[in-house]
């Protein structure tokens, strides 16, 4: 039967859904609910875990992450004035740092802060405790990345705008303040609420360095919650616990990406 | 920067500037005198860009001396910032702030740079608007212009400062053609008020109308100069005469031949 272009066209349409409702029906009736509920979601455990995973745990990984954030960005943003800088030695050191932290894991920098330098220098402390070691240890790895951001966010503001700045009289610094670096930050806003994205994940890498009830964060409390329990729906109300946090965050990205598009 | 009356605006003596091992500047003598128009043209590649550049040193010249209003530019412990605030400059992609109102464009290096308070700043800018014939945009951001407004709002930002002498870069060339004329009609205007002008172009009409003397530059150097009747009409070397006739009459070019011995010049 010689079907027409419409004809063809609709009819591939359906097989299409049909397959999607075949695999989905499969899935379905394969899985074994009770036990799945049982193991995933049992009520009685999921209220146990409120407030505290809210009051406590999500609030300890946000300060982490904010922490750690703060610390890379102001680092970052050294290394990339550094990487810019005409002096060869600053561009130099800011080249190496970078090579190196993007090429060792979080976790290893997170060991050396948190174990390797209390070893080493054993009458010093790193201040703030936890909230310390964890902004610095995690801080470090994300200030490579960061300052590769802004630097490419300062060099994709265009030529003529320092040259423009520059001809009205401004001083470099002036320039700098006022022209430039307000256009690499709109550039360089989703690319670092990114960063942030990665970074509230990389914050449960702090339950390594021993943390109290009262500095515990997500990931620690669904685990402990898992041994106490014996059971998985700690984990379940734990990664739900993070995509409160970066949900929200996901969606400011993809506005101010909308925004910026159109601006431009 | 006083300007004494017996002394030219601007003042080139012996300027060289090399890119690498590519000299782009061989050697250029110049004045311009105060309120005068000077049109430079030439074939793309000439050198004149450079050469207008190298007047608020945007380029910074390998040999020669500048001088601006008396004062030498290319003295390497001049304040350059102090000498630019007396320079106004037109760039051919316009180069506003995007990020700000076309208000705040034409604001900002007033306050920043000469201190002066906002309503002060504010009243300067809505005048040169209006002179550019754009004081209903005062809001609107600069990518909602077009073209043509963009570089009439960039050349009230630069009046904005109040300077002596204005560097125009091929204001109108990345311009649609009917945008061109609102342009050239704010130079015109400009140059009918006295304002000393330095301006790279292509448009010889604009040159021929508006220019006191016309400077054809070819190969990083100053091939002849003088009044627009004369160098338009009547050049005296083939060079230009070959170039004028490329601009003026482009479809009866001699063919390839004649555009590879251009090139080499």
């Amino acid at each position: 039967m010689k079907l027409r272009r419409r004809q063809r066209e609709r009819l591939i349409l359906l097989l299409q859904y049909a397959v999607f409702a075949a695999v989905v029906a499969a899935v379905l009736s394969a899985a074994d609910w009770g036990r799945l509920r049982e193991a995933f979601f049992r009520t009685d455990i999921i209220a146990s875990m409120f407030p505290r995973v809210i009051v406590v745990a999500l609030r300890n990984t946000v300060v982490y992450t904010v922490a750690a954030f703060a610390f890379g960005l102001i680092l970052g943003t050294v290394l990339a004035l550094m990487r810019l800088s005409r002096v060869a030695p600053y561009r130099w050191v800011a080249t190496a740092y970078i090579e190196l932290f993007r090429g060792l894991p979080a976790l290893l920098v997170l060991f050396l802060v948190g174990y390797g330098i209390p070893i080493a220098f054993p009458d010093r402390e790193i201040p703030g405790g936890v909230i310390g070691q964890v902004a610095i240890g995690l801080g470090l790895t994300a200030a490579a990345y960061m300052a590769e951001t802004i630097r490419a966010g300062i060099q994709a503001v265009p030529k003529g705008q320092m040259e423009a700045a520059r001809t009205l009289g401004m001083s470099y610094l002036t320039a700098m303040r006022t022209i430039i670096i307000p256009q690499a930050f709109r550039i360089v806003i989703p690319p670092l609420t990114n960063e942030l994205i990665l970074l509230t994940k990389d914050s449960s890498l702090a339950y390594l360095l021993g943390v109290t009830a009262q500095t515990i964060e997500i990931t620690k409390m669904g685990r402990d919650t898992l041994n106490d329990m014996v059971n998985a729906t700690p984990l379940l109300v734990a990664g739900l616990t993070y995509l409160l946090i970066t949900l929200p965050l996901s969606q400011v990205v993809r506005r101010l990406e909308l925004r910026y598009a159109k601006a431009r | 920067m006083s300007a004494r009356p017996h002394q030219p605006a601007i003042e080139i003596r012996g300027l060289h500037k090399s890119f690498g091992r590519i000299e782009v500047l061989k050697g250029i003598d110049l004045d311009v005198g105060h309120g005068e128009v000077v049109c430079v043209i030439g074939p793309s590649g000439s050198g004149k860009s450079t050469l207008l550049r190298c007047v608020n040193l945007l380029e910074e010249p390998t040999a020669g001396r500048i001088r601006v209003g008396g004062v030498e530019v290319t003295d390497p412990d001049v304040d350059i910032d102090t000498v630019r605030r007396g320079i106004g400059m037109v760039f051919q992609a316009f180069n506003l702030f995007p990020h700000l109102t076309v208000l705040d464009n034409l604001t900002v290096a007033q306050r920043r740079v000469l201190r002066r308070d906002r309503t002060g700043a504010e009243r300067i800018a809505r005048e040169h608007l209006a002179r550019v014939g754009l004081l209903e945009k005062e809001a609107a951001y600069p990518a909602q212009l077009s073209g043509g407004q963009q570089q009439r709002v960039a050349i009230a930002r630069s009046l904005s400062m109040a300077p002596q002498l204005m560097l125009f870069d091929e204001p109108t060339s990345s311009l649609d053609p009917e945008l061109v004329g609102d342009v050239l009609a704010v130079m015109r205007g400009l140059a009918e008020d006295g304002m000393t002008m330095m301006v790279v172009t292509h448009e010889m009409t604009f040159a021929r109308d508006v220019a006191d003397r016309v400077v054809f530059m070819d190969g990083g150097g100053i091939v002849e100069q003088g009044p627009p009747a004369e160098v338009l009409s009547r050049p005296r070397h083939e060079r230009t005469r070959s170039f004028l006739s490329r601009v003026l009459d482009p479809s009866h070019v001699a063919g390839p031949a004649a555009e590879a011995g251009q090139l080499i010049g």
